[in-house]
């Protein structure tokens, strides 16, 4: 069921070094969010602290409020378990696990917490994640094979199936399309497509046109200058974004000028 | 004239680096054959007297697989106690100084665990017959009162500890800083990314652990502990000292057993003509053993390696 994202004054550090300041956002449930911006301007850095996975590097912390449907992810007594069971996340290079097949690569999110599953619940878990991911026609004859067999697209979207198979609220990704050919990202464009009729989905991008492309709204992101925090500049529907942004700095962002 | 533009001009000059390179890595490569090799012949040849003198002139009178085969399965039962309690320990250790420990604790941890690797085995034997054997003995008459109806633990226990338990636990004292140190090696190179993929997908650390870490670590871990089996099934000196020898037992807490490297350190020096043959052959079984343990090792690997990550 997919869930709305609210973050409220959020400052993102690592260790004393503050990288991102001050974030007010609301993100749509059922709808695709695009960040946007230049190298090192945070927007990666930002995405990990929606589902807690920036508290992983050593140092790294947050000050503010990301709101859940109303439910403060960083409140007292929350699990970040929890939360990344929640709100999953696709990274820039596919990384299924490469000792597993397939199949159990599906399963891994599932299996998780000391869940069990029936043999049958399971293939036909993996089947219909596999076929969100659409990739099931592709790999249905070599479940058992390792995943580490499939080309880069491939791969990717099987780690879209093993995202999706925890039936999360929100599904973050993290420059999903960088290390794959243009079929392969098409591929996955399509797949984000049809990930909104069931999930809130924000992504990371460097590329402009896929945003454009794939987005509802987008949000662009800059910084002053190399050590300074970076900021949410302008955040609005994506037409408005490209064709009629608010901002000087986001059009000359948009229209090429720089970054 | 038809030159070929893309001949090298200077075809000596670029390409002699390469030739010494390969020259000394193949001459490297056939000198641990060689070596190999010439143990094989060395060993074959002075134990063959042993395979054909007349049985009762061996050891025991009985031929030299009886002689033989209680010190093997002693042996074996030393270095499996070592394994046992050094592996699930070395790799504990391991774990927490890559994943578990601050970097404060995990730094020096590891220097205090490779110089652990670094005490000659005389001063662990030494250590385990003054300090460990006495220090055991109530745990041994416990054993004994307790599960002395297991026949591993069936008494009167040892009154001085010097048994072979107490030999297999100083063996993995011994063990334990090469598993701990490999395995410790081998954690810290799991990919960052999969450790994310795990703990993205909502797993506990141990859970990342146990899906992203172990895994990637496996072939490894296998390496370590073989390299550990390899030095428990050679150790001569720190049972020697610790283990007081006798005939076979199932009992680890009695006086009793044998090893080989034992066997051959504490009658060399004495030993002559058939005699030396015997302790030569026995000497020539470790071998096998060692060679047979890696090659099982080997297998293993090879047969998981489709999903070792390496594709």
């Amino acid at each position: 069921m997919a869930k709305r994202i609210d973050v409220k004054d959020l400052n993102v550090y690592y260790s004393k070094f503050l990288a991102v300041e001050d974030i007010s956002i609301n993100i749509e449930p059922k709808s695709v969010t695009a960040f946007i911006g230049p190298s090192g301007c945070g927007k990666s850095t930002f995405l990990r602290t929606l589902n807690r996975m920036h508290e992983v590097i050593p140092g790294g912390r947050v000050e503010g409020e990301v709101l859940l449907d109303g439910d403060d992810l960083y409140g007292p007594g929350v699990d970040p378990v929890t939360v990344r069971s929640q709100i999953g996340m696709v990274f820039q290079r596919p990384n299924p696990f490469p000792t597993m097949s397939i199949k159990d690569n599906v399963l891994a999110g599932v299996k998780l917490n000391g869940k069990k599953i029936s043999r049958s619940d399971a293939d036909s878990l993996v089947e219909k994640s596999l076929r969100g991911a659409n990739l099931w026609n592709e790999v249905k004859d070599r479940l058992d094979k390792p995943g580490s067999g499939l080309s880069g697209g491939q791969q990717q979207r099987l780690c879209i199936a093993r995202t999706i198979a925890v039936k999360p609220d929100v599904i973050l990704m993290d420059e999903p399309c960088s290390a794959l050919d243009p079929i392969s990202t098409l591929a996955i464009e399509d797949l984000i497509n049809e990930l909104k009729s069931e999930f809130t989905v924000v992504i990371v991008t460097h590329n402009m046109q896929q945003a454009a492309r794939v987005s509802d709204r987008t949000a662009f992101f800059n910084i002053a200058g190399t050590g300074k925090p970076g900021k949410l500049i302008e955040y609005n529907e994506t037409a408005a974004i490209f064709s009629n942004p608010e901002q000087k700095a986001t059009e000359d962002y948009v229209s090429g000028r720089f970054g | 004239m038809t030159t070929n533009a893309l001949k090298s001009k200077s075809s000596t000059s670029g390409q002699a680096g390469d030739k010494i390179f390969s020259g000394t890595a193949l001459a490297a490569g056939v000198l641990i054959l060689v070596t190999l090799f010439a143990v094989a012949i060395f060993l074959l040849i002075q134990a063959l007297p042993t395979f054909v003198a007349d049985p009762a002139d061996i050891s025991g009178g009985e031929g030299f697989f009886a002689y033989i085969w209680p010190i093997v399965i002693g042996t074996v039962i030393a270095s499996a106690i070592a394994i046992l309690i050094a592996t699930p320990v070395g790799i504990g250790v391991a774990l927490f100084i890559s994943h578990f420990a601050p970097r404060k604790v995990a730094g020096p941890l590891g220097y205090v665990i490779d110089l652990l690797a670094a005490i000659p085995s005389v001063i662990y034997g030494a250590w385990g017959y003054m300090v460990l054997a006495p220090a055991l003995v109530p745990a041994f008459e416990w054993l004994a009162a307790n599960l002395g109806f297991i026949p591993i633990f069936a008494g009167p226990a040892s009154q001085t500890g010097k048994t072979m338990l107490t030999a297999g636990i100083v063996l993995a004292v011994m063990v334990l800083p090469i598993i701990t140190s490999l395995s410790r090696e081998i954690f810290l190179q799991t990919p960052k990314l999969h450790e994310e993929a795990a703990l993205a997908l909502g797993a506990t650390r141990w859970e990342m652990i146990t899906t992203a870490v172990i895994p990637f670590a496996r072939p490894g871990i296998i390496s370590a502990v073989m390299l550990g089996l390899g030095r428990a099934l050679g150790e001569t000196m720190a049972v020697a000292l610790v283990l007081s020898t006798g005939n076979l037992i199932p009992s680890l807490i009695k006086t009793g057993n044998q090893t080989i490297a034992a066997e051959i350190a504490l009658n060399f020096p004495e030993a002559f003509g058939l005699r030396l043959a015997e302790l030569i052959a026995a000497g020539l079984v470790l071998f096998m053993i060692t060679l047979i343990v890696n090659m099982i090792a080997r297998g293993i690997i090879a047969r998981h390696k489709e999903f070792s990550g390496a594709n």
